[in-house]
């Protein structure tokens, strides 16, 4: 108990770290930048601007951090009636998962004022993890890991159990896996091993829990039954790592992925078991039973999560 | 243990009674999630046979130097060389159909109807028979693939292969993702119907 508190605390710390620069970076003169609408950014000064400097938009450069080449073409620069914030609205919208740069002309005297515009990163790693969990759910989304799923999802307490054991196996095996491919596979070229270091990554993470989940949960560990050795190749896990090698994530990225991914896995499982527990008490036509009804639910569960496609927290 | 079939009977038990798709349900993954169109079935089929066959014959030769011990994770790196070689030959010569089929290529890996084969066929048997088995296997899961594929091209698009067929769009509903579940299960349904007329039929007579 102790030790979890320890470890909560750790990453709470390690995420504030994380958000001080962006508190720090703005200068004496910028307060508060932000993205505002999808076409629109709103900045706060410290204290009153002149309204003709900060009103014209061609006092203004805008680019995004990765391509300091392109500029944005602004269409207005709206000042408040107090001189203390501007809204700046451009011709298209932004992309507001990138981090923008803004630069004026002659504000408060200086011959160039600096600041760049982000979500908060905290948001960012946060949608990352609802994406994974709801949005792109592995499940019903991305359809892995359909073996196991179809296979474990009988009872309640065996899908709880299960979707444990996958996201820690996800966690723990993600993040092996990002340190290999960050400091191994990319450094040396070695990227068509990929699949071949993955595999065994995950299979040495597999044995790992099995072999303590043999000693410290014995039922838990019977349950699992034939899915055992299927588990050391499931798709679900191997995903995570390919996916996060597409994508060149960080550490925090893969870390809140893989959490997302199982949590996703969880959520699949345990609401697939609450319908095959009712299922069981269900008249069901002899030629629907087993799979093809099991499927036939899953399918309305995938059109149901179909519904969060649009969501967008931060 | 020496296998008493015949070429011809390893490919027909692969395709027909021991379809990995419709019979042994392993491997639903890529059943529901591209098989929106037949090429699509087709293309990764290839790969899966491939791996699978290669793969087969490889355990089939190492067989006795192999500790049981460690048998599943030998299964396990042999099935990732293949599919790293299948991956690359695609995303090389066939960048289009690659770039459809997405992940899935890299998760042949993952697929437990190729470690269930060589654990149940590869490691006891000889070389020419895993290659039989091997094959009838791929190609029983290319023709699930298909057979799917079809089913939801031509309900979705009005078309197989591309070529339009009906010259109306039946039910868009079929090409979405999440119809690959109703698809599957409808198939899996019918294919149990059978299964039972037949026997009914049988027992009456």
């Amino acid at each position: 108990m102790m030790k979890s508190k320890f470890i909560f605390s750790l990453v709470v710390a390690l995420f504030a770290a994380l958000l001080s620069p962006l508190a720090a970076q703005a200068g004496d003169l910028v307060v508060d930048q932000r993205f505002v609408d999808k076409k629109e950014i709103a900045v706060t000064f410290a204290g009153p601007v002149d309204k003709a400097v900060a009103g014209n938009a061609a006092n203004y450069r805008v680019f995004e951090e990765a391509d300091p080449d392109i500029f944005l073409e602004l269409a207005k620069a709206t000042v408040a009636d107090d001189g203390k914030s501007v809204v700046l609205t451009f011709a298209s919208p932004l992309n507001a998962v990138k981090t923008h740069v803004v630069e004026v002309k002659g504000l408060g005297g200086a011959d160039k004022t600096v600041f760049s515009v982000s979500k908060s990163y905290l948001g960012y790693l946060f949608g990352i993890l609802i994406s994974a969990l709801l949005i792109n759910n592995f499940v019903f989304t991305k359809y892995l890991g359909l073996c196991v799923f179809f296979g474990t999802s009988k009872k309640k307490s065996t899908a709880k159990g299960m979707g444990v054991v996958f996201t820690i196996v996800m966690v723990v095996s993600a993040l092996m896996s990002w340190f290999f491919f960050n400091f191994i596979l990319t450094p040396y070229n070695l990227n068509f091993l990929q699949i071949v270091v993955f595999i065994g990554l995950v299979s040495l993470t597999v044995q790992a829990v099995d072999t303590i989940l043999r000693k410290v949960n014995p039922i838990l560990f019977n349950s699992f039954g034939v899915y055992l050795v299927l588990v050391i190749a499931n798709c679900v896990i191997i995903a995570v790592p390919l996916i996060l090698a597409n994508n060149n994530y960080n550490v925090f990225e893969t870390f809140m992925l893989a959490l997302g991914a199982g949590g996703g896995f969880l959520l699949a499982l345990y609401l697939m078991s609450s319908v095959s527990e009712r299922l069981q008490l269900a008249k069901i036509p002899p030629t629907f039973k087993g799979l093809p009804i099991a499927f036939i639910v899953a399918g309305q569960f995938a059109m149901a999560f179909l519904g969060f496609s649009g969501l967008q927290l931060f | 243990m020496a296998n008493d079939k015949t070429p011809m009977q390893l490919i027909a038990r692969g395709v027909l009674s021991e379809n990995p798709i419709f019979r042994l349900a392993l491997s639903m993954c890529p059943a529901v999630g591209i098989s929106t169109t037949v090429m699509n079935g087709i293309m990764l089929g290839i790969a899966v046979l491939f791996v699978q066959v290669f793969s087969s014959v490889t355990i089939s030769i190492f067989k006795n130097l192999i500790h049981p011990r460690i048998r599943i994770p030998t299964y396990t790196l042999t099935i990732a060389t293949w599919v790293t070689v299948i991956d690359l030959v695609l995303a090389a010569y066939l960048p289009e159909a690659y770039a459809k089929m997405g992940i899935f290529v890299k998760l042949i890996v993952a697929f437990a109807i190729i470690t269930m084969r060589l654990e149940m066929f590869a490691c006891k048997e000889g070389v020419k028979d895993s290659f039989w088995d091997g094959l009838g296997m791929g190609i029983g899961f290319m023709v699930g693939m298909m057979v799917i594929g079809m089913v939801r091209e031509l309900l979705g698009s009005g078309a197989i292969l591309g070529y339009d067929v009906l010259g109306f769009k039946p039910l868009l509903f079929f090409i979405l993702p999440s119809a690959g579940f109703f698809v599957v299960g409808l198939m899996m349904a019918f294919f149990n119907w059978i299964e039972l007329y037949y026997k009914r039929s049988k027992g009456v007579q």
